[in-house]
């Protein structure tokens, strides 16, 4: 399953040029209001047509403007979760949810009913009128009626970002079962480096129309350069970890990484289940020697691999621990201290609580078990 | 209380054939009124501004006016008049049909400003969404657009309905002031005042066009009010 898209357009003063291909479960497209992402979905979904390129999906092609092909949106077969939700006021929960079935032809039906009410929660909303639901069941809602019309693609529209951080907590384990659970590829607009992190399995980040990366999550997460300035401080690692055991104790869960060991604060998963951290780079601290007498429980050991200037008096230390790739962002003052330099054994320290529940989500499986 | 449905047998048919030739003249008028709405509301043509134009005729000449030119169109040897009687056998000229043809042309631009209002007023996202639901503009129009648009719709049928009801000058100007055809409530209260003595069957008929009127409000109000309800939309 491939997305690809490469396309041209100019909306007034505002030009788009992107080109980019991927084969990810799902895929962000991620940037700063006002770099394109809606633009650009809107295109995939065939609301807007761009004035030049082409867009694939998985080998079928919805726009050529070279061979004048552009397949209408009721022909794609694309699922849109909007940021506005979008139910039909007029009929009921019930109704908006089979509204994409009647087109849908049967033998192209994949999406169940029960299926879907039981994977996104919403048995008990049914009878009810899109007018008296909260924010977060309008968007699962949403998400169900895209799904029900048995879309090869699914693509949501910043699906989280006009609910507050409760909402948001509500939504994000059902986006992690559709990742994890249904075969549809997703595209998944979004400004937020939270989301981003604990959701997709590659991130393709936009600025200013223009692709500026591309590639596997843990990779461009690394690059706090790309991030936009408002999100910089949430930049950092992004760590596919499993649940070793619990620390009933201390109401700690013990994660097992490339890294190591890595205390979090108790999560309520399954030994053995996979989760994804974010280690902030600003909530890294870097040491010389194995440090004792600290509270921090996290200590990993490393290598320094990359040393860039960061922002103001900062710098950006990229250290691989046994594989696994940590950033820290410290000052240029400490980094001269410590003598830090490529190739220098090093220890990442990380406080456990550092790791609140933003930082931590349900971690992608690997290919092999999809 | 009795002296009031005390009616002779001509008042009754005018009462009878004012209810007939309303609701006629708003039936025939929906779907080019929806059309037009449409057409006026999301087109983007040339001599959109003309049509607009065109469709308010009615509401700024001289009933009158509008009636004569209607017998001249439609009347027996108008060119549309003679073309329908000959090819579909329809006649209006001193017919019932051509009161209800007057009525609906007079009440028409009512029905279209109402229901263009109503269009201008669906959230164009909504039918985007159900396009990426796999429906085509034809469904998305019947399962999302029209409902959406209800209410106006609603609105602008009753006030077809009620300017109809009341519709006097182009009518009579038509197809005259026949009993039994083309006699409808208020050419039969202008009769009445004509006559002496006639001012107590003109006070009948006059209460009987404002009850039938204010019925024909209140069931629009009711309707839109249940049409409201069952969307609530925020």
């Amino acid at each position: 399953m491939t997305v690809l898209v490469d396309i041209s357009h100019r909306v007034g003063d505002f030009a788009i040029d992107v080109r980019f291909e991927s084969a990810g479960r799902l895929t962000a497209l991620f940037g700063p209001s006002g770099s394109g992402k809606t633009t650009l979905i809107d295109m995939i979904a065939g609301l807007i047509r761009p004035d030049k390129g082409r867009i694939e999906v998985d080998g079928r092609v919805l726009i050529d403007t070279g061979a004048g092909i552009f397949v209408p949106k009721h022909r794609r077969r694309i699922g849109m979760v909007f940021q506005d939700a979008r139910l039909f006021p007029h009929m009921s929960v019930a109704s908006n949810l089979r509204y994409g079935r009647w087109f849908t032809r049967a033998t192209e039906r994949y999406a169940e009913m029960d299926a879907v009410v039981e994977l996104l929660g919403i048995g008990p909303l049914l009878d009810r009128r899109p007018a008296k639901l909260s924010g977060g069941e309008k968007q699962r809602v949403a998400i169900g009626r895209a799904l029900l019309a048995s879309p090869r693609l699914l693509l949501m529209d910043e699906p989280l970002a006009s609910l507050d951080e409760a909402r948001k907590a509500e939504i994000l384990p059902y986006i992690e079962r559709l990742r994890d659970e249904t075969k549809i590829p997703i595209v998944y607009v979004s400004h937020s480096v939270a989301e981003v992190a604990r959701l997709a399995s590659d991130v393709v980040t936009l600025a200013q129309g223009h692709v500026i990366a591309s590639g596997p999550t843990e990779a461009v997460m690394q690059r706090l350069d790309l991030l936009p300035a408002e999100e910089r401080g949430e930049g950092g690692a992004v760590l596919d970890t499993k649940v070793l055991h619990h620390d009933a104790v201390f109401g700690m869960t013990v994660l097992g990484s490339a890294a190591g060991e890595i205390r979090v604060p108790r999560l309520a998963m399954n030994t053995g289940a996979r989760v994804r951290v974010r280690i902030r780079a600003r909530d890294v601290m870097i040491a010389t020697e194995k440090p004792t007498g600290l509270s921090a429980l996290n200590i990993l050991p490393g290598t320094i691999v990359a040393i860039s200037p960061g922002e103001g008096a900062t710098v950006e230390v990229g250290i691989d621990c046994n594989g696994a790739a940590v950033l820290a962002r410290i000052t240029e003052q400490s980094r001269q201290g410590l003598k830090l330099r490529l190739g220098g054994k090093v220890f990442a320290v990380v406080k456990t609580v550092s790791f609140d529940r933003a930082n931590t989500g349900v971690g992608l499986p690997a290919e092999a078990d999809g | 209380m009795n002296w009031l449905l005390d009616l002779t047998p001509d008042e009754w048919n005018a009462v009878r054939l004012s209810i007939k030739v309303a609701t006629v003249a708003m039936l025939a008028s929906l779907p080019p009124g929806i059309l037009i709405a449409l057409l006026l509301a999301r087109g983007q043509f040339w001599g959109k501004t003309l049509l607009n134009g065109l469709v308010h005729l009615p509401l700024i000449l001289p009933p009158v006016v509008t009636g004569y030119l209607l017998l001249l169109t439609f009347g027996k040897r108008g060119p549309a008049g003679a073309f329908l009687a000959e090819h579909f056998g329809i006649v209006f000229s001193f017919r019932w049909t051509g009161a209800a043809l007057a009525c609906g042309v007079m009440g028409f631009p009512l029905m279209v400003r109402a229901i263009r209002l109503s269009i201008e007023a669906v959230d164009r996202k909504m039918e985007a969404a159900a396009g990426t639901l796999g429906a085509n503009p034809y469904w998305v129009f019947a399962t999302i657009t029209l409902p959406l648009m209800l209410p106006g719709l609603i609105a602008g049928a009753i006030l077809s309905f009620a300017k109809a009801m009341g519709e006097f000058g182009a009518t009579i100007t038509f197809v005259s002031n026949i009993p039994n055809e083309t006699q409808t409530l208020p050419s039969a209260i202008y009769t009445f005042t004509q006559v002496p003595g006639g001012d107590e069957g003109a006070l009948r008929l006059t209460l009987i066009s404002i009850v039938i009127s204010m019925a024909a409000l209140v069931a629009s109000e009711v309707l839109a009010r249940r049409v409201g309800r069952r969307m609530d939309i925020e």
